[in-house]
């Protein structure tokens, strides 16, 4: 027998423990430490994000300011909305799927830990690049490179003729790798929820997280597809002389339209779904019940994922399609409100005749009700086409995305950044400043996005770096710019907490919240192997069952 | 530190889940497919636009010849997992490498196609909408042939050193269900491009 | 487990003070259009054409719909939030845990999709009405041509080319005539939008759309491109003349004509016919004819250049000869590099061009 001998590590020589520490970061592919470095990074490109909004803000403060420069403007709401999608909304999403969802479903890591890493930093990369393109040609002084052809790229615009320099390039090449990247974790979610549920989790018994994981992981899959697939058109036509968007050849700006929000639509979907997960993780701990009509929200969200792939030309009633044409996409844009709406009576039937705690992601997943059911219902008046005839285009719209982005997607991710700090991090975040967070970040996003949709009405269009006096327009912009400063100051609250917490914060214990999914029954943070003996379920809510062992959830289900 | 203990012994037994290769294959395939619908799209649009320039009917001609032998590619794979999932590694070897060198030959066809239409038909990728577009798709078919044969002939190097056995047979399975998609959508792709096209 | 610290009366307020905030915000806006003073020239629910009536009409369906259903949905959410708190006499213990009711699961499914057909069925009405409307043969017909960053206007039937200020009948709605707009692209895509008479509609190359307006009253429109087609997107505006049936034949007749010609501009037309304007703007009957910049025959009939932006003064027109891009940076016509004189020369023979 031999005996086995642990060195423990040479104290005197060679000691780095800042580049040992890097190097474990750099290498991982441990799902917890990869999915907090998505969440960094995409906390880093909010940020940027948030300041090229800012920018934009600020020049549209007054008719005829100038802040900036036309085509300074036009690079930042091109690299806004490129940051915010791409480099900001995707990452965060990915980053809590890859961390919960193993913990979750009871499993010790992803199904392909390689993969996982190999997709984040191809999508860090794709991130980088970008950026790279404000150094680029006449570098800072001449604003870079960065593209300035809006986040949707429209052809012809993006053509070698409209499009001088490597500006559109930068932005083809930097989407396409990190969509690559987002694919390869599409198929890791897929896969670990899958193969590697714990014995006992069906398909029927895994929280509602997983389910909307999984159901975004196939969105991905087939919606991050067209748009690789007409990014390639687009570099073949820039670069090899082909015709694809090329009008003078007989080639249609059209098909570029339809090949991108057929990626475009359900992108939102895959950025909405996670959020729905986040909430409905949260409402139920804190109304203290739970999730009302499980089955027929697995059906909706599943539903929804499906629907969301027929609706994508509703970003298009007004390039002249037929009227059948314009009918049929009014009637599935219409049908996906009916599996939302369900989910958003089920979310309040959860807070009904429950204990409502509200504790700082509470506060955020009931400001998402509110306005998740706002942003709803001003989608079903974009659907009515003739409507958004006079909308499209216009700040009405501008104000109805971000409603959904800001106010559904982000607030549900603030909630979900507060619920699961102390698992990720071992330590409770500051309550009262949480709170200040809210009201602050709250107050903003209404006096900016509430007060958007009326010069929409009114008859402005987005994309424009200035406007005329004289058409109702000024101060209702300037109210919108004003909102910016009051969410800038609840981020900053919000950056501030994280980051005071994770060193000075109260020890949480495995289970502050008293919840009922697994990865609350291991440690805070978890070990690497996640858990010690893997569990076994027999409901939906394990701990509920080992906490109430006379009226379990397995009685019931 | 594990506060509550959950026993799986009445589970573990019976519990099964599928094999994450072939779940991880099938969203890959997935995935391609919806790319390679976009471009398929994309041709049968601009089906009779091209104002100018060489039309299909005029130059194409159907490679029954090499698709014979993708689509026979397709059976020799097959066979060559039977025998490994057998235990048969030298028969899987041989068949393995059969698929390798009748990939090779389509892709050689299709390079000798593709001379014929730049220099003998005048048709580039810039000549006209149906250069761009039957370029594009057969040239993103190959491409993905490329990338089969690549894996395929990784795999066949393992063979031949020696290094497989009876309990890789999953996952060669793996690798040859992304040839036979390779296969399958040259089926898509020759029926588009060379019967409804023409 | 922590102490909660509870704020559910001032969450109540703030969840008042939010919706008073939204629905004070629609209503000022559907107020708009009974103001004396109109809050907007460019107010969608202020409609003055057909097209922009039906819509007009379907919006406010629509929004009265939605507005009740978050109306009733608000009000649960408020109540839920209030009645289901955790408060101190709640006792210990877990609330009674509920899985599902189908009944009403059922009625909250049913009730939704009744919602969506009507909304649909009132929908398609609206879009036949206006996709499939048939115009009577007296209709006027425009070619609208978008370019980077201006509206250049061809009436076929009586030669008419023009740029930037579009002049169409009013029309009678007991004998209707409406202007139909066929909208064509010369480089990327634009879109025409002049909330009070139309949706919009867009300017796509190698893909003609159209579209059609017939004005009730008399009187300047305004509206803007809205899709983005390059550096100067924002300052391509649209003005719609509409005007009776006799200044608009009037009109017309003006507009076929060709240029004035005038003797003491002499040395002005030189110098525009020698350097390179004459590669892009034509002057009818003269040996100018280029067709990448706006048609300047009857240049002094317009009330702005630019595409709306500015005034047409001496002084205006002057500065953007000399430099196009100290009102429109990036647009496309260059700076000539012309000397004073020369620019003086320009201008006056500009300023015959009526």
């Amino acid at each position: 027998m031999s005996t086995a001998s642990i060195t423990v590590g040479n104290a005197s020589s060679d000691h780095r423990p800042f580049v040992e520490t890097l190097h474990q970061w750099v290498t991982t592919v441990d799902h917890k430490r990869l999915g907090i470095l998505y969440i960094l990074y995409a906390l880093v490109f909010l940020v940027f994000g948030g300041i090229e909004a800012s920018i934009m803000r600020i020049q549209l403060i007054r008719p005829h300011n100038n802040f900036v420069s036309p085509e300074v403007f036009n690079r930042m709401f091109t690299m806004h909305g490129t940051t915010m999608i791409f480099f900001a909304a995707m990452p965060i999403v990915f980053g809590f799927a890859n961390y919960l969802v193993p913990l979750m479903i009871g499993a010790r890591d992803m199904a392909f830990p390689r993969l996982n890493a190999f997709s984040f930093w191809l999508s860090a990369f794709g991130g980088c690049l970008l950026y790279f393109s404000f150094l680029g040609g006449n570098g800072l002084y001449g604003a870079g490179n960065a593209p300035d052809v809006g986040w949707f790229a429209y052809a012809p615009l993006t053509s070698r003729t409209f499009s001088l320099g490597h500006s559109t390039d930068f932005w083809i090449l930097a989407v396409f790798v990190s969509g690559i990247g987002s694919m390869g974790t599409a198929i890791n979610i897929i896969a670990t929820v899958l193969c590697m549920r714990c014995p006992g989790m069906t398909l029927g018994k895994m929280p509602l997280f997983a389910w909307l994981n999984l159901t975004m992981g196939g969105l991905v899959i087939l919606s991050m597809s067209p748009l690789t697939a007409a990014q390639l058109m687009l570099l073949v036509d820039r670069y090899l002389g082909g015709h694809f968007f090329d009008a003078q050849a007989g080639g249609s700006a059209v098909l570029w339209m339809h090949f991108f929000w057929i990626f475009g639509h359900p992108e939102v979907y895959v950025l909405a779904i996670p959020a729905f997960a986040n909430a409905s993780e949260i409402i139920p701990v804190f109304s203290r019940k739970a999730i009302f009509g499980y089955p027929v929200m697995v059906a909706a969200s599943v539903a929804i994922g499906f629907i969301s792939m027929s609706v994508w030309a509703h970003h298009m009633f007004t390039v002249g399609m037929t009227a059948a044409g314009n009918i049929f996409f009014v009637l599935s844009t219409m049908a996906i409100a009916v599996p939302t709406g369900i989910k958003i009576f089920n979310w309040l039937a959860t807070m009904w005749g429950g204990k409502i705690q509200f504790r700082t992601p509470m506060l955020f997943c009931i400001a998402f009700l509110f306005q998740f059911l706002i942003a709803g219902l001003t989608g079903v008046m974009l659907a009515a086409a003739p409507f958004d005839w006079q909308l499209s285009g216009s700040y009405f719209v501008v104000a109805h995305f971000h409603y959904v982005i800001v106010g559904g997607i982000l607030f549900t991710v603030f909630g979900a950044f507060y619920y699961w700090f102390p698992k990720m991090s071992g330590r409770m975040y500051n309550e009262a400043l949480g709170k200040l967070h809210f009201w602050l970040f709250a107050i903003g996003f209404h006096l900016t996005f509430d007060f958007m949709h009326i010069p929409g009405l009114l008859g402005m269009p987005r994309r424009i770096y200035t406007y005329e006096p004289g058409r109702g327009w000024d101060t209702l912009n300037l109210i919108v710019t004003i909102g910016v400063a009051f969410q800038a100051a609840g981020t900053l609250v919000f950056i501030g907490n994280l980051l005071w917490s994770k060193w000075r914060g109260v020890a949480a214990g495995s289970d502050p919240w008293d919840a009922w999914t697994l990865e609350w029954s291991t440690a805070s943070p978890p070990p690497a192997y996640n858990f010690a003996v893997l569990p076994g379920v027999k409901s939906r809510r394990p701990l509920w069952d080992l906490k109430h062992p006379e009226d379990p959830d397995w009685h019931y289900e | 530190m594990n506060a509550f203990s959950m026993t799986v012994s009445e589970h573990q037994s019976q519990w099964r889940v599928p094999a994450r290769g072939p779940v991880a294959m099938y969203c890959l395939i997935a995935a391609e497919s919806a790319v390679f619908t976009i471009f398929v799209v994309a041709y049968i649009f601009y089906l009779g636009k091209s104002a100018s320039g060489p039309q299909p009917a005029a130059v194409l001609h159907a490679p029954i010849f090499l698709t014979m032998c993708l689509l026979s590619s397709s059976l020799a794979i097959h066979i060559a997992v039977r025998f490994l999932r057998m235990g048969n590694v030298r028969r899987f070897a041989w068949w393995w490498g059969g698929t390798v060198v009748l990939g090779g030959i389509f892709l050689a066809g299709t390079a000798r196609e593709w001379r014929h239409l730049i220099y003998q038909d005048g048709l580039t990728i810039q000549t006209n909408l149906f250069g761009t577009t039957y370029y594009s798709l057969v040239g993103l078919h190959a491409f993905h042939v490329v990338m089969g044969l690549t894996a395929l002939t990784a795999v066949l190097a393992f063979a031949i050193r020696g290094d497989i056995r009876q309990e890789h047979s999953e996952r060669t399975e793996v690798v040859s269900m992304y040839w036979h998609f390779v296969d399958a959508v040259w089926v898509v792709v020759f029926t588009v491009v060379y019967v409804i096209g023409r | 487990m922590a102490a909660h610290v509870q704020l559910p009366r001032s969450v109540a307020t703030m969840r008042m003070i939010k919706t008073a905030a939204v629905i004070f915000c629609t209503a000022a806006a559907a107020w708009a259009n009974r103001a004396s003073q109109p809050l907007s020239p460019t107010n969608i629910f202020a409609p003055a054409s057909t097209p922009a009536d039906m819509i007009s009409t379907l919006s406010s369906l629509v929004v009265t719909v939605t507005g009740l259903i978050f109306l009733t949905v608000f009000s649960l959410l408020l109540w839920a939030v209030v009645k289901y708190r955790e408060k101190a006499s709640s006792g210990p213990g877990e609330p009674v845990q509920i899985y599902g009711s189908t009944q009403v699961e059922l009625a909250w499914t049913v009730i939704p999709i009744l919602i969506v057909v009507v909304l649909l069925l009132a929908t398609v009405r609206a879009i036949a009405s206006i996709q499939n409307a048939v115009l009577p043969p007296s209709a006027v017909e425009v070619s609208v041509i978008g370019h980077q960053y201006w509206w250049e206007y061809r009436y076929p039937h009586s030669n008419v080319v023009t740029a930037n200020e579009l002049h169409v009948p009013v029309s009678d709605p007991s004998h209707p005539t409406p202007t139909f707009l066929k909208l064509l692209s010369a480089d990327t895509d634009h879109s025409f939008w002049v909330p009070r008479l139309a949706g919009k509609t867009d300017l796509i190359p190698n893909h003609p759309n159209s579209t059609w307006i017939d004005p009730h009253e008399t009187g300047l429109y305004l509206g803007q491109c809205s899709q983005y087609c390059g550096v100067q997107h924002a300052k391509m505006l649209l003005r719609v003349y509409v005007e009776t049936r006799e200044q608009f034949d009037h009109w017309i007749e003006q507009q076929s004509q060709p240029a004035v010609a005038s003797d003491n501009v002499i040395e002005g037309r030189r110098t525009f016919e020698s350097t390179a304007c004459v590669n892009c703007h034509t002057v009818g009957g003269t040996a100018a004819a280029g067709k990448f910049g706006p048609d300047l025959t009857h240049l002094m009939s317009r009330d702005t250049i630019g595409a709306g932006i500015v005034p047409n003064t001496p002084a205006n027109l002057r500065r953007w000869i000399q430099d196009p891009s100290a009102f429109k940076p990036g647009c496309l016509m260059p700076a000539m590099g012309l000397s004073d004189s020369q620019l003086d020369a320009v201008t006056a023979y500009m300023e015959t061009l009526r």
